[in-house]
């Protein structure tokens, strides 16, 4: 830590030397989570990637709507036998195979229209599109819900940690040392897998095994010392900061201090690692329901989805295609909003573009 | 030097000793049910549940069941499956470990050459749309699931173009080893190390990247250019070299992750019996001895790992003792 940012106690080091850039030029400086802000505004990419987030979310929010009104289809009752009317006629959404005897069903590939299986149906004769945008209100609210969890948990850590320091600091620091050993992967397979047949049982409160806190909380866990580390380093560097010197030589109490000068300088790294934990939560999220000990049937997530399709990659691999394009778009735009983010509120970047 | 051995040493002991404890918890101190009934499997017999409660010394306080799991884990080494008809747990998963490293080893060797000229290539031309194209790859590859990529490239070079001249090479998914058919190891492999690789080839490349227009700054860049040295030289010499360091450390804890499981997606996809397929299986059939120990024993290794990294650099960098 260094430059201006460090002269501004209660407020995020980003507004340092812009504020006092302003004051040099007229009455009224503006906040530095609005220069942050309108720095972000003026990065195309990370433009980009918000509005493809948000439209990724509105659409999921619409799915029930598209099933109703415009798929016309049940998205999670098996139905062998339907058939969806296409230029005119119908058709039968599981068709016989190709082989001599007829042998065995394959569902229908996509038709491009959205009333009759825009993508095509899965191998239970289900619409794959609604199911998609079904899939995407779980995997969504799975990252986004882990992705919260687990940056307060490791705020909590790596504050206690670097503010603490000492004994405090050595046992935080080893435990995530042991969790982070732990392929994470596996770490979360090992939970999810004393989980999933029975649910959790802590004292009164009861997780059931088909819930969808379970991903929630065994991602967040898997993830925490990822983003525990960072934010300790940054606590360490503010505890030797001028300020905090500062503070302390004034007598302010150590309660205050952590939570008017350390918090809010620590809160810019918590911002910036929001994203990038729900990159890594969405991605982990369809690993684990892909391994059937994520999001349990008859739910949908976009990982249970490309399991569904992965028995039909050779004939109609739109099934397993769609939801992985899905992912990708999303976790490439949670990344771009991350990158987006710390180059408007990292504090060095802004004062070296700067001078 | 000595006494900075013995600390590294005692820590990794330690270290050991915390990620026992914390795996035998996850699988037998978890509150809600009853450990037996997972270890017995579905639909158990009450005979198997009393064998199983018998066996762990489920019947005997927590300390006495972490030290028999243990002890058969380490010692005896005859963990036995109930779900597998009484498998050895331990020999399988030792049997299993040639497949990973082979696929494991592979996809280093692609990963690194290529992040080194990816990560090389963009700094050199930073700010220029090359650059810029190539980091954007990058962080799509990072942003990709493994397991999906892995069945694209199983449909594009198994069923859709497998009959094409690029890719009629490519045999059935599945392992041949490497001192039985040293070609066909190479064939069955190569595609799956290519798509195990495309993740950290895009991590590594804009690690390095950022590390080499960091390194750009440093005094002893300018030095290297003041004295009159080509820019590629400076760039390859003076700036590679230091910019390894991070790539380094980095490259040991993964590799260390990746041979202790966390290649299970790939395995999976591609039908290579290796660890992690084991795991794979173990997971479809509740079998949680045999997932206890694979993930007790790439634990371990990710921590041996880190502590032969640690000592490489204690004997390279005198600063570190």
């Amino acid at each position: 830590m260094s430059g201006g940012g460090d002269l501004l106690p209660a407020g995020p080091a980003t507004g340092g030397l812009a504020a006092s850039d302003a004051v040099a030029r007229g009455p009224v400086a503006p906040g530095p989570w609005r220069v942050a802000g309108q720095a972000l505004l003026r990065n195309p990419s990370a433009v980009t990637s918000m509005a493809v987030l948000l439209l990724l979310v509105l659409l999921s929010l619409l799915a029930p709507a598209y099933a109703r009104y415009v798929a016309h289809t049940d998205p999670f009752m098996s139905d062998v036998a339907a058939t969806v009317s296409l230029h005119g006629e119908e058709v039968p959404v599981m068709q016989p195979n190709h082989n001599r005897l007829h042998l065995g069903l394959t569902p229908i590939g996509p038709t491009w229209n959205p009333r009759a299986d825009l993508l095509g149906a899965d191998n239970q004769g289900r619409d794959v599109a609604a199911r998609l945008l079904y899939g995407g209100r779980n995997s969504l609210l799975i990252s986004f819900c882990a992705a919260i969890l687990c940056i307060a948990l490791a705020a909590m850590v790596g504050i206690c940690a670097g503010f603490f320091g000492g004994v405090t600091d050595m046992l935080l620091s080893r435990l995530m040392d042991i969790m982070w050993a732990i392929p994470v992967y596996l770490f979360a397979i090992s939970l999810s897998i004393v989980s999933v047949s029975q649910g959790l049982h802590l004292g009164p409160v009861t997780i059931r095994s088909d819930s969808l806190l379970l991903p929630i909380v065994i991602i967040a866990l898997v993830y925490v010392p990822y983003a525990a580390r960072p934010v300790r380093g940054r606590v360490l560097s503010l505890r030797r900061a001028e300020f905090v010197t500062a503070a302390r030589c004034l007598g302010v109490p150590r309660r205050r201090i952590l939570l008017r000068d350390i918090l809010p300088n620590v809160s810019t790294t918590l911002i910036v690692l929001a994203p990038l934990v729900m990159a890594l939560a969405l991605l982990a999220e369809s690993a684990l329901s892909f391994l059937s000990i994520g999001v349990q049937a008859p739910a949908a997530s976009w990982g249970t989805l490309i399991e569904d399709g992965t028995g039909l990659i050779y004939t109609r691999p739109a099934v397993a295609i769609a939801p992985g394009i899905a992912i990708v778009v999303t976790v490439l735009a949670l990344n771009i909003l991350g990158d987006g983010l710390r180059d408007a509120l990292d504090v060095r970047e802004t004062s070296r573009g700067r001078s | 030097m000595l006494m900075a051995l013995l600390g590294r040493l005692g820590q990794t002991l330690l270290v050991l000793l915390g990620i026992s404890v914390l795996v035998f918890a996850v699988f037998f101190a978890t509150p809600g049910a009853d450990p037996t009934a997972r270890i017995a499997g579905r639909n158990a017999s009450p005979e198997t549940m009393a064998a199983v409660r018998h066996e762990y010394g489920f019947d005997r306080p927590l300390p006495v069941q972490y030290l028999r799991m243990m002890d058969k884990l380490f010692v005896t080494r005859d963990l036995s499956s109930f779900v597998d008809h009484g498998q050895k747990v331990v020999p399988e998963v030792l049997r299993a470990a040639p497949v990973t490293l082979s696929l494991v080893g592979g996809a280093a060797a692609i990963w690194v050459a290529a992040s080194v000229t990816i990560g090389t290539i963009a700094a050199a031309m930073r700010g220029s749309w090359i650059d810029r194209g190539l980091m954007m790859l990058g962080l799509v590859g990072i942003s990709m699931p493994v397991f999906w990529l892995g069945e694209v490239a199983n449909l594009v070079t198994q069923s859709r173009y497998h009959h094409s001249w690029l890719f009629s090479w490519v045999p059935g998914l599945g392992y041949v080893s490497l001192w039985r058919d040293p070609s066909g190891w190479f064939a069955h492999l190569v595609i799956p190390w290519i798509v195990l690789a495309v993740l950290f080839i895009g991590i590594y490349g804009r690690v390095l990247r950022a590390d080499l227009v960091a390194s750009f700054d440093e005094d002893f860049m300018r030095t290297a250019r003041a004295k009159g040295l080509s820019d590629s030289r400076v760039l390859l010499h003076h700036g590679l070299r230091t910019s390894m360091i991070t790539f380094v450390s980095l490259f040991g804890l993964d590799f260390a992750q990746l041979v202790g499981g966390g290649a299970l997606l790939t395995e999976v996809v591609f039908g290579l019996p290796g660890v992690g397929r084991l795991t794979y299986q173990a997971l479809n059939n509740l079998d949680l001895p045999l997932i206890m120990a694979t993930v007790m024993y790439s634990a371990v290794f990710v921590v041996l790992a880190n502590a032969v990294v640690d000592l490489v650099y204690l004997l390279l960098d005198p600063r570190t003792r």
